[in-house]
């Protein structure tokens, strides 16, 4: 078992037939994961072959849906054409829509956020800026490369993407029941909390490691959550103590203009909580490596 | 991208919002003029892009001309919070009855946009949002139906704005929504927003912060780069296409992602607590893919910056394998002695992930002058601190 990604999951990519997409849509595939067609409305009735696999390029979502049946999507569509690509997956009321692109305006982002709201919020949107979601022997959906991990009882979510590999790949003895790369950018589909409730409920997740970063309050409101609701272990690592106020570290949720949003801020939230916070990466493993004998 | 106070107020003003006449002076002199130009009393404002300017002593009131060109003496080059003045707005000194405070920001708990309307405006309107959190009003708005003039009243009537003022606040606000939407701003802000004495509701002090991401549909926004406060290496870098970050240490940073980057200036400042406090001297993400020519320019960058003495190439192998990381690594070296660029700096290297053991291999047989390479990223964190410590 996994959340929201599974061995059953059939996937579709918005943005298949670009140089990105294509190249994603191939190493999804060779991870195992059950790819089953493209959408893009200029090469609808195309097709593409991966290495012998022959997919179909659809002019919507919503017949590619009809066709194949796929209940998540990837997006890999430029920023310029981002919004209305989700806004179709919404449409299509698709589950799951894994959105990989950076660079989408946050004021696109948050239109299309609205849009899934006011349609009943049928999808779980994960993104945008991130690098999706895999589980691990399972299926992959998005740019996480799948072979530096095994499955296992440990479920992960982050906003970052090479920390995301560099605990999966630290922990890979141990391994993953899934790994959710939720983003750096101000607005996300899906936050810490959704991906915390969800590994509670997870039969298969023993253990949650949570990875965040400088700025908003997104692990201070994690941090309540959990203890309320969290009884599951969770260890946390927060990136950005050293960087100077104000200042942009690459991605969009990363800047500190303030006191709160600081590292340290973050990190004293959640260790007020019980969850134990690595100083680094490797500690961070250290920590959930104990606690993975101690159960 | 954050605006100074003359921009944001000359962009209010395309939309139609009262704003003060003001002009721009880089120097004492060009003050004195503008202040002569627009007679009687002016204010002198620091243009600076931080909070806490009138506390910090940057906004002072002139008599007259010659009064402007003390105060605008005084004033630039002054340091305000690490920003050094370059520049005042020389402003028509308003007849202030009431301040008030208004703004649209985005709200990314609640993934939407909020504005903020008090009654309270002015310097202390973080302490009134502290200590009487009832006077500043909160109200969500829906980025599909956006505000309207309707929608604006409402808003200032929630701000607790008096009666005489509600008309002329909501027309501002219905303007500043505008500003917002079409400029792809994620902040602005209007503090105070004031009554004056003669009864109209003005833009006295104006933030502006835009979207970066949006620059593809912005192109009038390359106008506001402000290449005077941008530090020359962060230039260099975006010239490069480069995500580059000057920090204050002697311990260069390059790093793939923008997470992992800003682990190892962590991971690198806590190492150089035993190394007498050696700090990180940047941030740089040269991104997934790490190809010899972005790794090349980004160790020239780093290389060129005089305070670096040592430098920690942090890669994780993900979808490019460590191998690859590494051939890069070896070209950027040939690159770099083509362009007649030494490396004069110990390299320490990390390589972890897929193919890490491949990639080493690929180190090791070139056998780069002065790079060494360690296992862990916290012990390549200890030895880049330790060997600038020595070259410090």
């Amino acid at each position: 078992m996994a959340i929201w990604l599974t061995e059953n999951s059939k996937i579709i990519v918005q943005g298949m037939t670009g140089s990105e997409g294509s190249k994603h849509t191939r190493r999804m595939l060779k991870a195992g994961a059950k790819v089953v067609g493209g959408v893009n409305a200029r090469k609808a009735g195309q097709t593409m072959d991966f290495d012998g696999t022959v997919l179909p390029v659809f002019g919507t979502v919503a017949e590619a849906m009809r066709e194949t049946g796929a209940d998540v999507s990837v997006v890999f569509v430029p920023p310029k054409f981002a919004k209305d690509a989700v806004k179709e997956a919404i449409d299509a009321e698709i589950g799951l829509c894994v959105v990989i692109t950076e660079g989408i305006p946050v004021h696109d982002t948050t239109e299309f956020w609205a849009y899934n709201v006011a349609k009943g919020n049928k999808t779980r949107i994960i993104g945008p800026n991130c690098p999706g979601i895999a589980s691990p022997g399972a299926s992959n959906a998005g740019i996480i490369p799948a072979d530096i991990t095994t499955p296992g009882p440990i479920g992960l979510v982050s906003k970052s993407g090479t920390l995301t590999y560099q605990l999966m790949y630290e922990l890979r003895d141990v391994g993953f029941s899934t790994c959710v790369g939720i983003g750096g950018d101000p607005v996300i589909g899906t936050t810490h909390i959704d991906a915390l409730e969800a590994f509670q409920a997870d039969p298969d997740t023993k253990a949650i490691v949570m990875i965040g970063e400088i700025g908003g309050d997104a692990e201070e409101r994690a941090a309540a959550y959990i203890e309320q609701h969290i009884t599951k272990p969770v260890v946390a690592y927060v990136a950005g103590f050293t960087a100077p106020e104000g200042k942009t570290m690459g991605h969009a949720g990363a800047i500190v203009s303030g006191s709160s949003g600081t590292a340290q801020a973050k990190k004293e939230a959640l260790e007020k909580v019980g969850v134990r916070v690595g100083k680094t990466p490797s500690e961070t493993a250290r920590l959930m490596r104990e606690i993975i004998k101690s159960l | 991208m954050d605006l100074f106070e003359h921009q944001a107020k000359e962009l209010f003003a395309e939309y139609g919002i009262p704003v003060p006449r003001g002009k721009v002076a880089h120097t004492a002199e060009e003050a004195c003029a503008a202040a002569a130009e627009l007679t009687g009393r002016v204010v002198v404002k620091a243009q600076v892009k931080t909070g806490g300017r009138g506390k910090a002593g940057g906004v002072k009131l002139a008599e007259d001309a010659d009064d402007a060109y003390r105060k605008a003496t005084e004033i630039l080059g002054m340091d305000i919070k690490g920003h050094t003045v370059h520049k005042v707005l020389i402003e028509e000194a308003s007849a202030i009855a009431e301040e008030y405070y208004f703004s649209f920001l985005l709200d990314r708990a609640n993934r939407t946009f909020l504005a903020i309307c008090s009654a309270s405006g002015g310097m202390d309107i973080e302490e009134v949002a502290h200590a009487t959190p009832e006077k500043v009003a909160k109200i969500p708005i829906n980025p599909l139906t956006g505000v309207d003039r309707a929608r604006a009243r409402e808003i200032a009537r929630a701000g607790g704005l008096p009666e005489k003022a509600i008309e002329g606040a909501a027309e501002i606000i219905e303007k500043l929504w505008a500003v917002f939407v079409d400029e792809d701003a994620t902040l602005v802000e209007v503090n105070p927003l004031i009554l004056s004495a003669d009864g109209q509701v003005r833009a006295l002090d104006g933030k502006v912060t835009l979207d970066d991401n949006a620059s593809f549909r912005q192109p009038d926004h390359e106008k506001y780069v402000d290449a005077a406060t941008t530090d020359p290496l962060e230039a260099r870098a975006k010239e490069k296409g480069l995500n580059y970050v000057k920090l204050d240490g002697t311990v260069g940073v390059i790093g793939n992602g923008a997470g992992l980057v800003m682990s190892t200036l962590d991971v690198v400042a806590y190492a150089g607590e035993q190394y007498g406090g050696q700090r990180p001297a940047n941030f740089l993400d040269i991104g997934g893919g790490a190809s010899a020519e972005v790794m090349a320019n980004g160790l020239e960058i780093v290389l060129s910056d005089p305070d670096v003495k040592s430098v920690f190439v942090n890669v994780f192998g993900g979808i490019t394998a460590c191998d690859a990381v590494a051939n890069g690594i070896v070209s950027a070296f040939k690159l770099l002695e083509e362009r007649g660029e030494s490396v004069k700096h110990p390299l320490v290297v990390r390589l972890d992930g897929n193919n890490a053991a491949l990639g080493r291999k690929i180190l090791q047989d070139a056998a780069l002058p002065r790079v060494e390479l360690v296992d862990t990223m916290d012990e390549a964190a200890k030895r880049a601190a330790e060997l600038a410590a020595v070259g410090a």
